[in-house]
């Protein structure tokens, strides 16, 4: 009786804790929202606060003015997203099937030079000067495409080993059997049987692709190519990036820019499409965390 | 005899051509994103000229690695990137180990998931978003702490921005919040995993719920977790470049603690335009860290080539 009675009071505490925990971090996304919905003058005397004595869509009304920058931005975000992450799938699993195939001489040899990609890399310097200047890529959407995003050791193993485990050998001998080219056995029966290590490596690139900004930072001066997350970077130094950028349909008077609230407000605009396709992807998110963490 | 040799060489080099089309798009790839940038680490040796390229520059010895050796930069930013990583290895596995430890306990297979998810959000937001979450409680006019906070305890307003001393522990804070959610969830998969049956023996012997934990649910997850540690600790000379030049944003009087390898690299390049500096740390970055994996691998391997990454 006593034990389970600990182990009640255990699960209890731990429930406790475990709120406090979850609401450490949640508390400054609604500390955001809430300024994002401030009334400006009361920013400006009682500063972010999550009850604020006075609310206000100010901030909303004058980034929907300004929506087609925001929209251009997103459409930047949203293309290089599905183009990249499509492109890196294809280049990554082709490329790890072949690590994975023993009748393929050269796949030790290969696995070794994407070894050596983890170990060892040039860094910023060398590899800014090859893509900006080298291959031209500075201020075109390349610049956001191909840099660092594409293609990882990390996912080429992760994606070899599920090949090598998931994937019987039979399955692939009888099809050559049968006749079927290495090409049509890779799309017709390994890809079909992939789906799941396609879908969670497919999810994290997306992601990677999403939330970049770094790209944009190193490779962009052209505020027209940025995407949503350069433009928030932009907009924290530059509150008034908006109304200045070529691309804003000038909304008049500079000095009634809400610009305390309207930081956090493009913010939330930042972050929401995320936060609202997240519990659609939770379940595959958590799987793919912990796929990582077993050695390939 | 031979004819049938050459038959079957020329069939095997057909039958893997295929294998060399397939593997040529991501081959193509790591060369240009990571090996010609490797080659192109010479640069550190060169007095960089814009017209001559980095091959075709004069070299200029170890000119650039004095200079950088002569700043004091060179050692603040080699303690920063040491001591921060250090930090957030050490705290996030206390703090994931225990949370994941805590979620275990929960039973309800709804409010453990949703106890998870909410932890990962913060892992899920870009760099520039956090920076934006930090800057609504920091922001030296209209920030939470400066107008709501410090009232309370009539503190008055502290320049967040300005003020080198605090950013250590803001850094360590934003990141700990940031990343535990991910060792966490690898560190709960792998509690799961234990057999339940170590557990009932132990209630059956009396042993309390922290015995449990300190004598069976601790040593079970101990190779994951040195394993993670030991991958965290090889890439201990590089940093989030996100954290360190986002979250301070890029603020100059903050250098003296928010300055690592990899921001003094970014802005040697793209905002002072000192290359040879630039390329000298980058350099300095690449060959430390290389032996540091070389290490710990080895290391790991003598003690317990289980753990070892390869």
């Amino acid at each position: 009786m006593k034990k389970s009675a600990d182990k009640n009071t255990f699960e209890k505490i731990s429930h406790v804790i475990l709120f406090l925990v979850s609401l450490t971090s949640l508390l400054p996304f609604v500390l955001l929202l809430m300024a994002s919905l401030t009334d400006e003058n009361v920013l400006l005397s009682k500063g972010y606060s999550f009850f604020p004595a006075k609310l206000s869509l100010s901030a909303y009304t004058y980034l929907l003015d300004q929506s087609s920058v925001i929209v251009h931005g997103y459409l930047i975000t949203i293309f290089v997203t599905v183009v990249g992450t499509v492109v890196s799938l294809v280049i990554t699993s082709l490329f790890a099937y072949t690590l994975s195939r023993k009748d393929f001489p050269f796949s030790r040899g290969l696995t070794l030079i994407v070894y050596i990609t983890m170990l060892f890399n040039g860094g910023l310097v060398p590899t800014y000067f090859l893509y900006s200047s080298t291959l031209g890529l500075k201020n075109t959407i390349w610049a956001l495409l191909i840099p660092g995003l594409l293609m990882n050791g990390f996912n080429v193993m992760i994606m070899k080993t599920f090949f090598k485990n998931n994937v019987p050998e039979a399955v692939i001998e009888s099809a050559t059997v049968d006749g079927a080219g290495k090409f049509k056995t890779f799309y017709l029966i390994v890809l079909p049987l992939s789906l799941p290590i396609m879908a969670t490596i497919g999810l994290f690139v997306a992601i990677a692709y999403w939330n970049d900004w770094y790209n944009g930072l190193i490779y962009l001066t052209d505020s027209s190519l940025f995407s949503i997350q350069n433009i928030l970077n932009r907009i924290m130094t530059d509150a008034q990036f908006l109304t200045n950028s070529n691309l804003g349909t000038n909304a008049g008077s500079i000095d009634t820019i809400p610009t305390t609230a309207v930081r956090m407000a493009i913010a939330v605009v930042g972050l929401l499409p995320i936060l609202v396709a997240y519990p659609f992807f939770q379940k595959y998110f958590v799987k793919g965390i912990t796929l990582g963490a077993v050695k390939g | 005899m031979a004819q049938v040799l050459a038959k079957k060489k020329k069939a095997g080099i057909f039958s893997w051509l295929p294998y060399m089309l397939m593997a040529a798009p991501g081959l193509l790839y790591l060369i240009v994103n990571n090996y010609i940038p490797m080659f192109g680490l010479v640069i550190a040796f060169k007095d960089y000229n814009f017209s001559k390229g980095i091959f075709g520059s004069d070299w200029n010895g170890l000119k650039n690695f004095e200079f950088l050796f002569k700043t004091e930069d060179a050692f603040i930013i080699t303690r920063n990137t040491i001591l921060y990583n250090a930090a957030f290895i050490i705290i996030n596995t206390i703090v994931a180990v225990a949370v994941a430890i805590l979620l275990n306990e929960i039973r309800s297979r709804v409010f453990s998931r949703f106890y998870q998810s909410v932890i990962l959000i913060p892992y899920l937001m870009s760099m520039v978003i956090v920076s934006y979450l930090v800057y609504a409680f920091l922001s030296i006019d209209t920030g939470f702490i400066n107008k709501t906070i410090l009232p309370v305890f009539g503190i008055e307003p502290i320049q967040w921005y300005s003020e080198p001393k605090f950013w250590p522990f803001i850094l360590t804070i934003v990141n700990t919040w940031k990343q535990y959610g991910f060792l966490c969830v690898i560190y709960l998969s792998s509690i799961v995993g234990i057999d339940k049956e170590y557990y009932e023996a132990a209630t059956l012997d009396g042993a309390s719920k922290w015995q449990q934990i300190k004598c069976i649910t601790l040593p079970m997850i101990k190779p994951i977790v040195v394993m993670m540690t030991v991958l965290a600790i090889s890439r201990i000379f590089y940093s989030d470049f996100g954290l360190f030049y986002q979250v301070p944003m890029n603020s100059g009087s903050l250098f003296n603690t928010t300055n690592v390898i990899d921001t003094y690299v970014y802005r040697g390049l793209l905002q002072l335009g000192d290359i040879g500096m630039s390329s000298a740390a980058g350099m300095y970055q690449a060959v430390v860290g290389f032996i540091l994996v070389l290490t710990t691998n080895a290391i790991v391997r003598k003690v317990d080539s289980e753990n070892a990454l390869f």
